[in-house]
This record gives structure tokens, sequence and C-alpha cells, in this order.
């Protein structure tokens, strides 16, 4: 006899989205993000380590509107995913888990978020003339 | 011998059985993290340029190369430790999930490897 499958906890799907909830996937999210844009930084450093005609190359992608794309959506998730775990160091310091702290504090890492992001993109294109 | 009851000599440490170590050091990763990855990220964009004589420059002096190889040794071991929950949490079959698992440690520590490699051949390699 076959066993009886194993009864499962209620999982996403049974859910209403909620806005912290909403925040918590997209700290995954962006650290998923993070993870894959390490193999971007290695092949810069392999690059600047292999001297100019290899950097040439990696000059040359990242300076493409596609690279710019990556680069700046790098950005974002980079400054989300900063703020986001200060929030939650602070949440394993016992702090600020309260519903509506954790809610105030989730509105302030995204206005937070997006000055931080604004400013580097903005360094970006004063620097280099380009992303 | 030890003087712990049986109860005690387990308590904290999960059905794991490996305690709170994987949680401790993806926090203290994640603290080291905070001020390396802020600076890694300001000081690129102040920089006036990207090019290769600048980017050079900039990563060969020495303190700029130390904490730059800390940040890419910090971030690949934190960056393993939580995509390790991801596909602990999403990968049910257990072949699939150890084959996943096994895969990714490997990418990672070739990641860190040649990160760091990088970053050292950059600092020690003199003017290039």
């Amino acid at each position: 006899m076959a066993p009886r499958p194993r009864p499962l906890s209620p999982h996403l799907q049974v859910y209403r989205p909620m806005y912290t909830m909403v925040l918590s996937f997209a700290h995954r999210a962006t650290g998923l993000v993070l993870a894959a844009g390490l193999l971007c930084l290695l092949w810069w450093l392999l690059a600047l380590a292999a001297g100019p005609e290899a950097y040439a190359n990696v000059y040359a992608a990242m300076t493409s509107p596609p690279g710019e794309l990556v680069v700046a959506g790098l950005v974002v998730a980079f400054w989300y995913h900063f703020c986001n775990g200060l929030r939650h160091l602070n949440w394993d310091a016992g702090r600020g888990l309260e519903k509506v702290n954790a809610r105030r504090s989730g509105t302030l890492v995204v206005v937070a978020t997006l000055i931080l992001a604004t400013l580097t993109l903005l360094a970006m294109l004063q620097t280099g003339g380009r992303l | 011998m030890s003087l712990k009851s049986p109860l005690g000599s387990v308590l904290g440490l999960g059905a794991a059985g490996g305690g709170a170590h994987h949680w401790w050091m993806q926090r203290l990763t994640a603290i080291a993290l905070a001020p390396l990855g802020a600076w890694f990220v300001t000081a690129l964009v102040m920089l006036p340029d990207l090019s290769y004589p600048t980017a050079r420059a900039w990563l060969a002096a020495p303190w700029h190369a130390v904490p730059a190889g800390l940040l890419v040794l910090t971030a690949t071991y934190h960056a393993w430790l939580g995509v390790r929950v991801v596909v602990e949490d999403y990968v049910h079959d257990r072949r699939h999930k150890l084959v996943t698992l096994v895969v990714l440690e490997f990418l990672h520590l070739a990641v860190g490897a040649g990160a760091l490699y990088a970053v050292l051949k950059v600092a020690l390699g003199g003017a290039a």
C-alpha cells in the first residue's frame, strides 16, 4: 500500500499578497540577482587582470545599451538588498518586529533604495559621460 | 566525559543537527558586506571614468585591493549561503536538490577563487 502523502503546510498561493510579503520576496529575488551579478563582477575583475585587450571587450559590453541596463539593474538590486538587509539585521537584534514598525521600516527601505539608486546612477552618468 | 545531559547536548541544534552556524555566518557576512559593498559601489562611481588605466590603477592601490579581496570572498560566501537556502526551499526532489547544491557550491567556490586571483594579480602585478 502506497503511503499517504504527507500533509503540506499552506504556501504562498493561499495568502493574499501583502506589502511586507512582497518586500520579503524582493529581498530574496534581489539576492539571487546579485549572486548572478557576481559573475559580471568576476568577468570585469578577470579582464582587468588579463590586460587592455580583454578589458576592451568588457568595457564595450558594459557601455552598450543592454550592458547599461544590466548595470543599472544591479545597482537597484544592490541598494535594495543593502537597505532591506539592514532592516533584517535590526530584526535579528529583536527590534522593530511589531506589525506597524515592520510596515514603516519597509516604506523607509523603498524610499532609501530609490534615493541611493538614483544618486548612484546620476554619479555614473556624471563621471563616465555614460553609465 | 561530559557532564552535559543528553538533552543539553542537543538543545539548540535543530533537526538538521547543525545548529545556528549557517544563520550566524549569513549575519556575520552581512555585517561585513554592508560597509564593503557600500564602499565598493560608491568608490567605483566616483572614479572619473572606468577605462582600463583608471580602473587598474584604482584596484592596484593596497588600500583598495585589500578591501576588494575581502569583498569578493565575503560576497561569494554570503551569496552561497543565500542561494543554498533558496535551493533547499524550492527544489523538492532529493536527488535534484543534492546535485543542484553540489554544482552551485563548486560554482561559488570557483567564482570566489577567480575573483580573488584577479584582485591579487592586479594588486601584486605591478604596473600594467
